[in-house]
């Protein structure tokens, strides 16, 4: 058979790595990003193949079904899965690259060859990448188990706050720390095994705190950030291996969620460690500022909505999490058809945050076949809103909240939204009158070029289509 | 209840209170129509048009008095019209009590409930009532079609083979809605067009219709007043003002002033002076004729000749386009009685405490319920409103000590890393650093639309920690063997789900 040597391997790796590369940009835009998710596939084959011929000697029946199995597993939920339902599917297999950390930092704290192959030094850095892969997995598996629970709904959405939880985080740090010492200094003697196990459960404490104390609408920083967490998981492992592949593999996806949670931070105009914090909306005063009268909304029905749109040249639909709850893509689309086959100029604004996860909206209007370019991030439109004619809200509230402009001391003050209310009129689909996720009442409903559509987003546009 | 709509007795009106396809949408919410026999005829609104739409027609105007709960009418009720309402009908009509006040106590006297659309308020939400909008648009196109008839050129410039025509110029004082509907007529018909108003806020409105605004060289003063409507202007403003008139006059072919001021005479903006200044065969169109007129020669609802220059004192030029007006004008009195039937039942509810219908009831239940309490809002927003524009966010001087302690202290900590760190953990920490700004370079650039698939991939991508499970699963520990072939388990999840839902969602992003 062939020869697979270790220069074999390494150059298999460098291949590897090349292809992550080029995969991840080539996700840069629509037109290559099918390729990019090629080159990762066909990245993954060449290091799953090199190595298995490699570094496997036995127990390969093992090893077969252990794939089939899996890989059986991972592409069935990959093809029933709702596009709704996407931010649950993407925190549950976060989830898994943490298990997979701790088990692997676990095995390779179990081989007996450790103590002989390293020494000194070297000995205590491999303990330190071990302990450090184990806890950022652990963290990021309870972390994704429980934004998963949070987002399919098992768990309530409202931020979890214990008194003094900012204390009891500290308290879980200094814990780590502490164990982490005693464990390099165990492990030299050939133990740490305990030290090694009860870190490992306040990680996985600590990730379940940290998660259940962040509500449902900074979930897109959440899910970005244990996006960012499995990749540091996967670079700790690396170093803990010697494993360079697992390295820079690791420290793209770490930058690359890091980047996204920033982005999505920025875009809300908050401070990342104050999400990750949690609790929002319950420590500002002001919030409640936002409950006083601020007079008469006007209402209006689904047929006058028809008749607005069809006299309209000019009509942005803004989408909000609340359009993937009543899953209203698809007849949103087939409005958007519609007026844009009567010569209206039918665009969609997204503001990076809506939804549950980054890019949420733009998956739900991708399923409902939208075509993408005419779909547009904030900062490309939010200057057109003069020149819109209809503006259609559909399940979104903070994102289109003039206040975030007015009132710099509110709690979403200085939060980028789009600027709908500039354009002539306005219609909001809402369920009922009641607040968003920031818990602050939204001045745009009480506006006179601001029209109120109550009802079930997906009921009402029906009504709606069937009146153009 | 029945609406009764007769027809518009007074001398050359030919506008009506309803048309068909209004009726259609009355009879819809409940109301029976009946109209007077020929009440539409002038507008081009025949007897059978309206029997098709479902409403009755009745020969005489008695009847349509004597049968009907409401009484729908362009202008108010005149000579004996009056004394034909009856206790608890309703009048829906321009009635304009200030200037008629005996009307209105007659009306008050005979217990109707009359309801004046010049009255209705001036706010965003009764705009779709708003029949004096309506009229003034037509009165503002209508006044430039006239001016055209009279005016003995071109609009527009042409260059033919018999020569050049140079364009007219159209002088349009007061850009309220008449003024803007004549500067877009003007416009279209290719006039070079130019526009004067006393307030400032309407600026952007003329000159987004591509006519030129005069600025007056004059320290600012704003000629809002209440409602959106002017006010009368300082003497000096006016002496300003009159130097520019009298400056424009020699230069222009057309004037169409449109100046009013709510419960005042119109203001006399164009002397005979400037009149005999201008050229010969130049058109003056005063849309104010009515309240006096904005020309010193005007004569109301007549058209004279100075000179050589031609006035205009039309006043019913809405009626002049009588099917275009009684169309908008019944469209303004059917939202009005839409929003009086709420229940859709054909029964009407005037509730007082609607800032609407307060305004427009004059008289109610035997009680004279004008003027109403005034209502404040302006069409723009008056300057001191805060605009929702980004408060100047504290722009604190951010201190360059920050980031350089930072780095400073990275630095350092790196220093100490690599003084006790073996060569072989330095190769791979120099790969990791590297990596990690690869990483940043790439990422920068993905697009927000893809920020889903880009998580899923680099979720399949991670599970790469996989090559760790496999490097382990031929120890001969049972224990790590078995804990490695669960991690290959559940990573193979990871990887086949994550590269599988990567390429469903990209197949989705269609063009």
């Amino acid at each position: 058979m062939f020869e697979v040597n270790e220069g074999i391997i390494q150059v298999s790796y460098i291949i590897a790595t090349i292809l992550f590369i080029l995969a991840l940009g080539g996700l840069s835009n629509q037109e290559t990003a099918r390729r990019g998710n090629w080159y990762g596939i066909v990245g993954m084959a060449i290091a799953l193949i090199a190595t298995i011929l490699g570094d496997v000697t036995q127990a390969y029946p093992y090893l077969i079904v252990a794939l089939l199995v899996g890989g059986t597993v991972g592409i069935v939920a990959a093809r029933r899965v709702q596009m709704t339902q996407m931010p649950e599917l993407v925190a549950i297999l976060h989830s898994l690259v943490g298990l997979a950390a701790v088990a692997v930092g676990f095995a390779n704290f179990m081989d007996p060859d450790r103590l002989t192959h390293y020494i000194g030094v070297e000995l205590t850095i491999h303990d330190v990448e071990t302990y450090l892969g184990i806890l950022i997995g652990a963290v990021t598996f309870s972390g994704s188990v429980i934004a998963f629970g949070k987002l399919s709904g098992r768990i309530g959405g409202k931020p979890l706050t214990l008194p003094a939880r900012h204390w009891l985080n500290l308290a879980l740090l200094l814990g780590v720390i502490w164990y982490g010492y005693q464990f390099v200094g165990d492990s030299a003697a050939g133990g740490g095994i305990e030290a090694l196990i009860i870190m490992t459960v306040i990680s996985l404490l600590f990730g379940i705190h940290m998660v259940m104390a962040i509500g449902g609408a900074d979930m897109p920083v959440v899910v970005s950030m244990l996006n960012s967490y499995s990749g540091w998981a996967a670079s700790a492992t690396g170093f803990m291996l010697g494993n360079d592949l697992l390295i820079v593999t690791g420290a793209l996806v770490g930058s690359s969620g890091a980047i996204l949670s920033y982005i999505m931070c920025r875009a809300m105009n908050r401070k990342f460690l104050a999400v990750i914090a949690g609790g929002f909306g319950t420590s500002e005063g002001t919030a409640a500022a936002g409950g006083e009268d601020q007079g008469e909304v006007a209402p209006i029905d689904p047929e006058e909505t028809a008749g607005l749109l069809t006299s309209a040249r000019e009509v942005m639909i803004i989408p909000g999490y609340g359009m993937a709850v009543a899953q209203a893509q698809h007849i949103v689309h087939e409005i958007t058809q519609t007026l844009r086959d009567k010569g209206v100029n039918v665009r969609f604004g997204i503001h990076p945050v809506a939804g549950r996860m980054p890019g949420h909206m733009n998956v739900l209007l991708a399923e409902a076949k939208v075509p993408y370019d005419i779909v547009f991030e904030m900062d490309e439109i939010n200057d057109d809103f003069p020149n819109v004619d209809v503006s259609i809200i559909i399940g979104a509230n903070d994102i289109v909240n003039p206040s975030a402009l007015t009132d710099p001391e509110g709690p979403i003050g200085g939060m980028p939204v789009l600027e709908c209310w500039k354009g002539t009129t306005s219609i909001v689909l809402k369920r009922s009158m009641a607040t968003g996720y920031a818990g602050v009442q939204n001045p745009l409903f009480f506006l006179d070029n601001t029209r109120m559509l109550f009802g079930d987003a997906k009921d009402t546009l029906d009504e709606v289509f069937k009146g153009l | 209840m029945k609406i009764g709509v007769p027809r518009e007795i007074y001398a050359g009106e030919k506008r009506v209170a309803t048309t068909p396809e209004v009726a259609t949408q009355l009879i819809k919410l409940g109301f029976e129509v009946a109209v007077e026999s020929n009440a539409g005829a002038a507008a081009s609104y025949s007897d059978a048009a309206y029997q098709e739409a479902g409403c009755s027609v009745a020969a005489t105007a008695d009847e349509i008095w004597s049968d009907s709960d409401i009484i729908l009418k362009v202008r108010g009720p005149e000579g004996d019209e009056t004394g034909k309402l009856k206790s608890g009908q309703t009048l829906i009509s321009f009635l304009y009590p200030a200037q008629n006040p005996e009307l209105l106590q007659q009306l008050t006297e005979r217990g109707v409930t009359a309801m004046a659309m010049d009255s209705v308020p001036r706010i965003s939400r009764a705009q779709k009532v708003d029949a004096l909008s309506s009229m003034a648009n037509i009165a503002g196109y209508r006044a430039v079609i006239e001016a055209a008839q009279h005016f003995g050129r071109f609009f527009t410039g042409q260059i033919t083979a018999a020569g050049k025509v140079p364009p007219a110029k159209v002088l349009i004082i007061g850009a309220g809605v008449a003024g803007l509907a004549a500067i877009g007529a003007a416009k279209s018909m290719g006039a070079i067009v130019r526009s004067f108003d006393t307030r400032p806020e309407v600026k952007e409105q003329i000159e987004s219709m591509d006519a030129e605004f005069l600025m007056l060289d004059f320290e600012d003063e704003d000629g809002s007043g209440e409602g959106g409507y002017a006010k009368v202007m300082s003497d000096e403003f006016i002496k300003a003002e009159m130097e520019l008139f009298a400056e424009q006059a020699k230069d222009v072919d057309i004037i169409i002033t449109t100046a009013l001021i709510p419960g005042k005479p119109a203001p006399l903006l164009i002397t005979t002076e400037m009149v005999e200044s201008m050229k010969d065969g130049s058109v003056v169109v005063d849309l104010a004729a009515e309240q006096g007129g904005n020309c010193e020669l005007t004569q109301p609802e007549k058209v004279i000749k100075h000179g050589g220059v031609t006035i205009i004192g039309y006043t019913d030029m809405p009626s002049r386009l009588a099917a275009q007006s009684s169309q908008l004008y019944a469209t303004n009195l059917r939202h009005l009685l839409t929003d009086l039937t709420p229940e859709k039942d054909g029964q009407i509810n005037v509730d007082m405490e609607d800032e609407v219908f307060r305004g427009a009831t004059v008289c109610i239940n035997g009680e004279t319920t004008w003027p109403p309490p005034a209502p404040k809002l302006s069409a723009a927003p008056p300057k001191k409103a805060p605009e929702p524009v980004a408060p100047p966010v504290e722009q604190k001087p951010r201190s360059f000590m920050g980031p350089a302690i930072g780095m400073v202290l990275a630095g350092l900590a790196l220093l100490g890393l690599g003084a006790v760190a073996p060569a072989s953990f330095m190769a791979h920490f120099t790969v990791f650093v590297l990596a990690c700004f690869v990483g940043y370079m790439v990422i920068w650039n993905v697009t927000a639309a893809l920020h889903t698939p880009l998580m899923s991939v680099t979720n399949a991508i991670s599970s790469i920690i996989i090559i760790g499970a496999l490097i382990q699963i031929s120890s001969e520990n049972e224990v790590i063997k078995w804990i490695a072939i669960g991690t290959v388990l559940i990573t193979s999840v990871n990887i086949f789900g994550g590269f599988a839902v990567t390429r469903r969602m990209l197949e989705m992003f269609r063009k």
